[in-house]
């Protein structure tokens, strides 16, 4: 793109797509893809949303305001309340943290810095985790840091409906290479806020698994600010909970940075999991990517994908990209998927955004039988293939097999 | 030496405006090294005779069998029609999101033989086969049929038919939308899976410009769900003259055999 075809402060949105399903014929896979709609929607800018520590300052969502618009609300009653994580009997979730020798340092109250540095909390979920959070896990990477194996941080649920508060401090010094894994199990009502610095040169992957059990609820806001010529990837893999809502926001620090914001989802029956992305083009010759990949099957399976991304003025020289594509096994889901990109100035590199839908229908089942594969197999064949873009850039084997058979096994459950 | 044989097909489908008969009565038998042309105008039921034989579950067989060496073809699954070694090459072959074409030509090989293909063989009889229909290297990478163009997925259609070597073929259709170069190499790929030796071919086509490439021994004339008239190659080349206007709408088989003897007579 040029200064010449982009002169002036564009959004460029897509409405949501609905109504997937196709009769009579149906030979071809329900596709929308996006085109540049300008000027169809009408909001303010991206970077004009209100972030505060101020519960009070968010009021309770009816599920008419923009970033809402999508959840199911009335579901998120425990977590949108300002209480405190429940200790009787015992803590809502446990905590695991496995990093090497003092990484782990003191914990920080609110207001010492690094904590609140990058994340500001930009809805009423992250402010309630922020306020009910009063000692914030920092793990510290240091400098020229090369850890063998990846850092995990492991919350275990106790039980469904119990309320827990999460808020975690991750840096990562200049010029380390490190992989932290955030993985969630059991079930909470659980509201998580991360909070993730990485210097200059460094190169962080942060993979954030949601492996709840059936009846968990989750809502998570995922701020980084990446510094010089460091590497970010950010992969947000969503398999189990009821209700899932994961914000993956991201901006720069320094000059060629790279951010890069993947994710994976397999909505089920009644599930709702939500992923937002926002990538903040703050500073000159930053590039990002993002990419997010879901599989929806069973009534009211619902996925929803809203992928920000905002070229500011100063930003030249950016090269930025967003997809987020999405593969329908049966009737009575439902996918939203909205890209929305600014852009402020014409001298970048590029700007780009996709977003499809598919149905896996009848068709591909009989195309892929009528050449001897039985049914089972081409399901499979489908969706691994679908879903493995994602799985295979985890780069932690152990991890990328435990979530390959996550997926079969979601998989399985559709085909009883 | 196989059989494959359909006597007295009826099929119908569902419709709006409800159930419609479409085969009314079609008796066929195919074996191995013969090449049988079905030709007939649009809407005379070719594709849905194709369809049925695969298994495609929108045509419902109402009456009539079709056995390949005596098993009964329509008690078996879609797969297990392909596994026994039935093979249609699509008029409209599906694009499969997500399956990448390696991945796809190997599963189906694995099922189609009962075990996987030995992998150093397998890759070179892929490349090779695609180099011989022209096909790109890097459409391995691609998934199966996305964004490929009609003439693509045709050429892919028939590298299926190469590599998993069917016991009959029936192309519906294969060549619709090609072009005169596409045509002669997708011909080819027929012709060369046909001189194995092991194969029988049902080629449904409307027009008679591939059986300069393809030579059928024998020719069946489709109209209206039924076959009309049967003949040897040179009832195709009387098809290319006259087109199928004589063949009017509620002539039955019997008015045409009349009609023709007084044409000769």
């Amino acid at each position: 793109m040029t200064a010449e075809t982009v002169t002036e402060k564009a959004r460029i949105g897509a409405p949501s797509i609905a109504g997937f399903t196709e009769e009579g014929e149906g030979l071809v896979a329900a596709k929308v893809d996006h085109g540049h709609n300008h000027g169809v929607t009408v909001m303010s800018s991206r970077a004009e949303r209100l972030t505060s520590f101020n519960v009070a300052d968010f009021p309770l969502p009816t599920g008419r305001e923009e970033e809402w618009r999508f959840s199911p609300v009335r579901g998120l009653a425990n977590l949108l309340s300002d209480t405190a994580t429940d200790l009787d009997p015992a803590p809502a979730a446990d905590f695991t943290v496995d990093a090497p020798e003092g990484y782990v340092r003191t914990p920080l109250a609110a207001g010492s810095a690094p904590r609140g540095t990058v994340l500001v909390p930009a809805d009423r979920a992250a402010a309630v985790a922020s306020a009910n959070t009063e000692e914030a896990l920092h793990v510290v990477i240091p400098a020229d840091a090369e850890p063998a194996e990846p850092l995990r941080i492991l919350v275990h649920g106790r039980g469904a409906g119990h309320r827990s508060n999460a808020h975690y401090v991750l840096e990562a010094g200049a010029n380390s290479r490190s992989v932290v894994i955030l993985e969630h199990t059991g079930a909470a009502d659980h509201n998580g806020n991360l909070e993730v610095i990485v210097g200059e040169g460094a190169k962080l992957t942060v993979i954030s698994v949601q492996l709840w059990e059936d009846d968990a609820k989750h809502l998570a806001q995922h701020d980084a600010q990446v510094g010089k010529d460091a590497v970010y990837k950010h992969i947000a893999v969503s398999l189990g909970g009821s209700i899932v809502r994961l914000n993956s926001n991201v901006r720069f620090s320094g000059e060629g940075a790279e951010a890069e914001l993947l994710g994976l989802y397999f909505a089920d029956a009644g599930q709702h999991l939500e992923h937002r992305s926002f990538v903040d083009h703050n500073v000159a010759n930053c590039k990002s990517n993002v990419l997010y990949k879901g599989a929806l099957q069973g009534k009211d399976a619902h996925t929803v994908w809203v992928g920000d991304v905002l070229i500011q003025k100063q930003a030249l020289g950016t090269d930025s990209y967003e997809k987020n594509q999405n593969l329908i096994l049966t009737d009575g889901c439902r996918a939203d998927s909205v890209p929305n990109l600014e852009i402020e100035t014409g001298l970048i590199e590029g700007a780009g955004h996709a977003s499809s839908t598919g149905r896996f229908d009848d068709e591909h089942l009989f195309y892929l039988m009528a050449r001897g594969i039985p049914e089972d197999v081409a399901r499979r064949l489908v969706v691994r293939g679908f879903l493995n873009e994602i799985i295979q850039k985890i780069n932690v084997p152990a991890l990328e097999e435990r979530l390959t058979e996550a997926v079969e096994r979601e998989l399985a459950a559709s085909e009883n | 030496m196989s059989t494959l044989e359909i006597k007295d097909l009826h099929v119908s489908i569902e419709t709006e405006q409800g159930t419609k008969e479409i085969l009314k009565g079609v008796s066929l038998t195919i074996r191995t090294g013969e090449t049988h042309a079905i030709m007939g105008p649009n809407g005379s039921g070719k594709s849905t005779l194709a369809s049925t034989i695969a298994g495609h579950p929108r045509y419902n067989v109402t009456s009539g069998s079709i056995t390949l060496d005596g098993e009964d073809v329509l008690a078996m699954s879609v797969d297990e029609r392909a596994r026994a070694g039935v093979f249609l090459a699509m008029q409209y072959p599906v694009e499969v999101p997500g399956v990448s074409m390696t991945n796809f030509l190997r599963t189906a090989k694995t099922a189609i033989d009962g075990e996987a293909p030995k992998l150093r063989t397998w890759t070179k009889d892929v490349k090779a086969a695609m180099q011989k229909l022209r096909i790109d290297a890097d459409f391995t990478q691609r998934n199966v049929n996305e964004g490929f163009s009609g003439g693509e997925k045709k050429r892919v259609e028939i590298l299926q038919l190469e590599l998993f070597k069917p016991k009959f073929a029936v192309l519906d259709e294969t060549d619709s939308g090609l072009d005169v170069d596409a045509l002669k190499v997708v011909s080819e790929g027929v012709n060369r899976a046909h001189a194995e030796g092991n194969m029988g071919t049902l080629l449904i086509t409307h027009y008679t410009r591939i059986l300069r490439y393809i030579k059928p021994e024998f020719v069946h004339v489709f109209v209206d769900g039924q076959v009309v008239e049967e003949g040897g190659p040179e009832l195709a080349d009387r098809l290319e003259e006259e087109g199928y206007d004589r063949y009017a709408k509620g002539a039955g088989a019997a008015t045409i055999s009349a009609a023709d003897a007084a044409v000769q007579g």
